[in-house]
């Protein structure tokens, strides 16, 4: 028990210091980083939970490819820092709105947790009671009470995939592509002509290329 | 007493996987050298057999070189990063009955999501380096092994809906007795309609982690011959030492992750083999079978090494439509027919 406390707050500690690293830091690829640092320990804070099958989705998922992406996409920008400064105080009022408006509803959640115990004891993952592994409760709870919304979320996710691709997708002219299947279907005869040619003579035009 | 016995499994992995790649290192070489008829390294020890550690030695005995500017402290942590991730993933491999230091039952995606880690290392040196080829380098090697790991994570999960199990452990277990019942020839005689399709998923498996492990034919991040050497330019001495560790224990773990997932891990493949050792200690039949899974290993890893002799080297845009326009919708329509088969093919 005492291993698990020392963990969770080890595991607690880094995921607060890197959020705060995030936002504070100078360089915006040490702020990509330290958000994966964040991502990471967030998963651990999962399996702490029990919640195994979360944690490492969290990982393939935000970890390995979101983040990956981000990461890309900073690296690649030029990004000036003098003009990041200026702008720092012009958006300070709407970052404490949000920051505000943040801190209130978790606030609320805590007080609604810490007085109503019974609600919260709700909450515990089923896993407990039936003696499942956590994969095979979410697969139960996810594909039969909510498979509609659950097909939903899928297709909501397709029509934003196809809509990035529809936006970014130009065919240019002029621009020749390999195909595969013409390569390979390339024959000598379709492929080069055999011209006779008199000793001192031109290549007749029409060969020529 | 739990805690110091997890730390001595550790110790013991870890250590095994390094005397493996010390010659697994030459094997390659030597694999290399034969199919282009030289001799290969020859000169330490007999055979060349001690090389690797002469090259061990010269690297870390040399200067690290820091270029100035470079993000110091980025430009450490990347080989670090990518030499701790590749030993990671040896805890969850079940090297025998019982041998595996993390025996979890998410096991097949903890793996998973150790080596999407991998591709961190990799961009992090690229771009600590601050000079254009690893960079062109590190952005390479992050669309090549994103696209890759889509068709990867198909591919394992078409094996698990055969298992039906993301624990390694029963995954391996499934495969017992005779050799049809590995996954490659779809997990037994109930499943014969799989066969065709899991033969073509462990092909998939195989050509993704070649690309996943940067391996030629797929070394565009590395490349040689255009990037001189991708993300690993700037690096000198222990960090490149690193690099070039991790890069091995990911070709080696991925060598055992085929092995696992489709050719049933410690199990011979014929049941008599098993019953004649039936009556000794379980620790001895253990150290048999995981000798039966390391001979798979070494199989596999010859595989990797005649792949790199043999194929050149692929073009960029044929390596991503390879990755999207062929393995994703062939994995995808894979995952489609087993979970078909699961669902509607079982009589009874």
């Amino acid at each position: 028990m005492a291993l698990q406390a020392i963990a969770f707050y080890l595991m607690a500690a880094v995921t607060l210091g890197s959020g705060l690293a995030v936002i504070s830091s100078k360089n915006p690829v040490h702020s990509v980083l330290f958000l994966i640092t964040a991502f990471f320990s967030a998963a651990g804070l999962f399996v702490l939970l029990g919640a195994e099958f979360l944690a490492m989705l969290l990982v393939v998922v935000y970890v390995g490819a979101v983040a990956v992406l981000f990461l890309f996409v900073v690296m690649m920008l030029d990004v000036d820092f003098a003009d990041l400064r200026q702008g720092f105080a012009r958006y300070l009022p709407i970052g404490l709105v949000v920051a505000g408006v943040l801190t209130v509803e978790m606030v609320t959640v805590a007080i609604t947790v810490a007085t109503q115990g019974a609600a919260a004891k709700n909450a515990l993952p089923m896993a407990h009671g039936a003696n499942l592994t956590n994969t095979e409760t979410i697969g139960r709870v996810l594909y039969t009470d909510y498979v509609y919304f659950f097909q939903a979320a899928g297709l909501v996710l397709l029509v934003a995939m196809i809509g990035a691709i529809v936006l970014t997708l130009r065919h240019k002219p002029g621009v020749r592509r390999q195909n595969i299947g013409d390569q390979t279907a390339r024959t000598p005869k379709s492929g080069m002509t055999i011209v006779k040619i008199a000793p001192g003579a031109n290549i007749p035009e029409e060969n020529a290329q | 007493m739990w805690f110091g016995l997890a730390v001595g499994q550790v110790a013991l992995v870890t250590i095994w996987v390094l005397l493996s790649l010390a010659f697994l290192l030459l094997a390659d070489r030597k694999i290399w050298a034969g199919v282009q008829m030289r001799k290969g390294p020859n000169v330490v020890g007999p055979f060349g057999l001690l090389q690797s550690f002469a090259d061990f030695l010269k690297f870390v005995l040399k200067e690290i070189v820091i270029p100035s500017g470079a993000d110091k402290a980025v430009f450490l942590l990347a080989p670090l990063l990518s030499f701790i991730l590749a030993f990671a993933g040896w805890a969850f491999i079940p090297l025998a009955p019982g041998w595996v230091v993390a025996n979890i039952n998410v096991g097949v995606l903890g793996l998973f999501a150790l080596s999407s880690l991998g591709v961190y290392g990799i961009i992090m040196g690229g771009w600590a380096s601050n000079s254009k080829y690893p960079f062109l380098g590190s952005l390479r090697s992050a669309a090549q092994m994103v696209s890759y790991e889509v068709s990867i994570g198909f591919v394992i999960i078409t094996v698990i809906l055969l298992a039906g199990s993301m624990n390694l452990q029963t995954i391996v277990g499934a495969q017992s007795g005779w050799f049809w019942n590995w996954n490659v020839f779809g997990g037994g005689f109930k499943n014969w309609a799989l066969l065709p399709v899991m033969v073509v998923m462990m092909v998939v498996f195989f050509i993704s982690a070649l690309a996943e492990t940067n391996r030629p034919p797929f070394d565009l991040p590395e490349a040689e011959s255009e990037l001189v050497a991708g993300y690993q330019v700037e690096y000198s001495s222990t960090p490149y030492l690193l690099f070039m560790i991790a890069e091995y224990s990911n070709i080696v773990l991925m060598c055992a992750l085929i092995s696992v997932l489709f050719f049933g891990g410690w199990h011979t493949g014929f049941p008599f083999i098993e019953g004649a050792i039936k009556g000794w200690p379980a620790t001895a039949q253990s150290a048999v079978l995981f000798m039966v899974f390391f001979f798979k290993i070494i199989v596999w890893f010859f595989m990797f090494a005649m792949v790199k002799a043999i194929v050149p080297r692929y073009r960029y845009d044929q390596l991503m439509r390879l990755g999207w326009k062929v393995f994703l919708p062939t994995s995808g329509i894979a995952v489609l027919l087993v979970a078909g088969w699961r669902v509607y093919g079982h009589f009874g």
